[in-house]
């Protein structure tokens, strides 16, 4: 039975190459449909190859604009979220006060809760306040909800933190600035980045929440959503594919640099 | 190393530390001399650790004052305190090299050109090939080193040590232990360890201070606490001891004569910490490797003035060098007799009727009132 003992052998590099290809899939797809030329508006079936699209990303009116925005936004919610969860996150593990087990689990509640009733009850709470909706009210939102992720990722490293490095840098004439500096936060960094990456993310991907509370103004998730209804330009793939690639590349160069920075010192 | 300069004295008065309704240390007065390694030996919870973090500022005491030489550093945070600590295991910073690990002091404090000053103490713990490794690529043993070298390099006043080899194997722990002690010889500097290791203390401290529960039990250098323990707490603790309960009779010179069990022991009265009225009580105490052991067949040979007891043999485990025994006496059913494996009797085997016979000088007196157990669970740490 050679190819029985074959497949024992091979079996785990079998399913993580499968379940790869499972993650993969719907990425190579909007890759390929990146290069198509659909007869119509709907770029669903695959016609000819054509570079147009790529040669011309925001051929599309208002698609760059809501890419932009998206984009924008995504950065100050990160900025938002990362310094907001980072600061909640270490006075969680470090302080202990009155109403520390409370604001734990309340901390956890945007995760938990649907996202549909949040985005319903935060635009309540924005219409009655007579916010007008638009940039900053999204943006609030989206701080909102990325900040139980930060302080969760956050929390999980400040929490395995030996707090004994602390007090060997006050030991060795680091006053509390330069404790924080210097130790504290070079070693809580890989939780505060990790946090930060996916506040980035969830923002830059929302849009539920951001549909609610937009008022009239339009992010990249809301431009495919509403020109899926009129047909779909080969333009969000060229974006879609982009992206991916923008992520790969920095994940290698992550990679790349920590290879070269290890080697270095060993 | 004992100079006149006293800026390397460790003053602690009346310093204690209370958790709530706990007290983790008894007000306590301490003083430790320039140049000396002091040892705070103890089982864990007995307020060593706290004792030390007080010196070093981490822990703030509820009362008294710490002394560096003649500054009242009480109220200064760790980082204005002229000391330094190896911590239990080692807290080294992992994102920092060795090099930046042990230059981080002389950084914080503002000197600039760190190189020469690192190299040679990297050299002085043999470490300088690891200069540009991340601690956790170091065994257990260069680590420790390692952080010897971060605190060393600031020329503290003291360096204060917390279990730093608590971590390594024993024969690792014996090597380092020598090391410790050459680099305190070498530079000079006042050594404070804390350890729940009795022979570490012995072996590398001048003084060692006995702690139990927040309190010192006894003082004194090595030897002497040994010799002459003063509690049963120290008596147990350090090493194994015999406590055997007698009634005090009569004085002869300076000697006390005690009844145990029907048979007369004698006991030099400058070795009793206990007040010693006749008709009272004490704990008569011998080490188990001052006992001699003789078949009961051979008693006549015994030498006058010896202090005897009879018993039979209970149990024998033969360990190499020795051989231990446990003696089961009408005065103590359980005596511990270690005998050197020099010339064996093959006639000590377990049922043997026995005679312990030791040198009165080798006898010390405890106060009866105390618990007989105490420091014996604790010891196996």
């Amino acid at each position: 039975m050679p190819f029985v003992n074959w497949l024992k052998r091979n079996l785990v590099v079998i399913a993580g190459l499968l379940t790869l290809a499972y993650l993969l899939l719907p990425n190579v797809v909007v890759t390929v449909f990146s290069f198509n030329k659909p007869n119509g508006r709907f770029n669903y079936q695959w016609q000819q190859f054509s570079t147009d699209a790529w040669t011309d990303p925001c051929g599309v009116a208002d698609l760059c604009g809501s890419l932009g925005l998206s984009l924008q936004l995504a950065v100050w919610a990160t900025l938002g979220a990362t310094l907001l969860g980072t600061m909640i996150a270490f006075a969680l593990v470090r302080y202990r006060f009155r109403a520390r087990g409370v604001v734990n689990s309340l901390i956890f509640l945007p995760m938990a809760m649907p996202e549909v009733v949040m985005a319903a009850s935060l635009l309540t709470l924005f219409l009655n306040m007579g916010a007008r909706l638009g940039f900053w009210t999204i943006l609030i939102a989206h701080i909102m909800f990325c900040l139980s992720f930060v302080v969760t990722a956050v929390k999980a490293r400040v929490m395995s933190m030996d707090p004994r490095l602390e007090q060997a840098a006050q030991d060795l004439y680091a006053g509390p600035a330069q404790t924080f500096l210097r130790v504290t936060l070079p070693i809580a960094a890989p939780g505060i980045a990790a946090g930060a990456l996916l506040a980035f993310a969830l923002s830059f991907d929302d849009f539920i929440i951001t549909n609610f509370n937009a008022g009239s103004t339009v992010t990249f998730p809301m431009f495919v959503w509403g020109s899926a209804q009129r047909g779909t330009p080969v333009q969000i793939n060229v974006i879609g594919t982009a992206m991916f690639l923008v992520a790969v590349l920095l994940v290698l160069a992550s990679m790349v640099l920590g290879n070269r920075r290890g080697r270095r010192k060993a | 190393m004992k100079t006149t300069d006293n800026s390397g004295d460790v003053r602690l008065s009346g310093i204690s530390k209370t958790y709530g309704s706990f007290t983790a240390v008894h007000p306590l007065d301490l003083t430790v001399p320039q140049g000396s390694f002091f040892a705070l030996l103890g089982a864990s919870g007995c307020g060593k650790t706290t004792t030390l973090r007080m010196i070093a500022g981490l822990e703030e005491p509820s009362s008294g004052t710490v002394r560096l030489g003649d500054q009242d550093v009480t109220a200064l945070p760790p980082y204005k305190r002229p000391v330094n600590t190896v911590f239990q295991s080692y807290a080294l910073f992992p994102h920092l090299d060795v090099f930046e690990n042990v230059a981080f002091g002389l950084r914080r404090r503002g000197i600039k050109s760190v190189k020469k000053q690192v190299e040679d103490m990297l050299e002085l713990v043999q470490l300088g090939e690891q200069a540009r490794k991340k601690p956790h690529q170091l065994s257990g043993g260069q680590q420790q080193r390692v952080a010897v070298a971060r605190a060393l390099i600031n020329h503290p006043q003291v360096l204060l040590l917390d279990e730093p080899l608590g971590a390594l194997d024993l024969k690792l722990r014996r090597q380092m232990q020598l090391e410790l002690k050459r680099i305190q010889t070498e530079v000079g500097i006042t050594f404070v360890h804390v350890t729940h290791d009795q022979e570490e203390a012995m072996t590398m401290a001048d003084t060692v201070a006995v702690m139990n529960a927040g309190r010192v039990e006894q003082l004194g250098a090595p030897t002497d606490l040994y010799e002459n323990p003063q509690t049963t707490f120290v008596a147990n603790f350090l090493g194994t001891s015999n406590l055997i309960e007698a009634e005090v009779g009569t004085r002869s010179g300076d000697d006390i004569v005690l009844e145990a069990g029907g048979g007369k022991l004698v006991l030099p009265a400058a070795r009793c910490s206990a007040p010693t009225t006749a008709g009272g009580r004490l704990l008569v105490g011998v080490r188990p490797e001052k006992i001699s052991l003789t078949h009961a067949d051979d008693a006549g040979e015994i030498p006058e003035g010896r202090n005897r007891v009879t018993g039979r043999i209970a149990d024998a485990s033969f360990i190499g060098v020795s051989t231990q025994y446990v003696i089961d006496s009408p005065v103590c059913p359980e005596l511990d007799v270690y005998v050197q494996n020099i010339e064996r009797d093959s006639r000590l085997v377990p049922g043997a009727e026995v005679v312990l016979h030791w040198n009165p000088a080798h006898t010390f007196g405890l106060d009866a009132a105390q618990d007989i157990d105490a420091g014996l669970e604790e010891e196996a740490a």
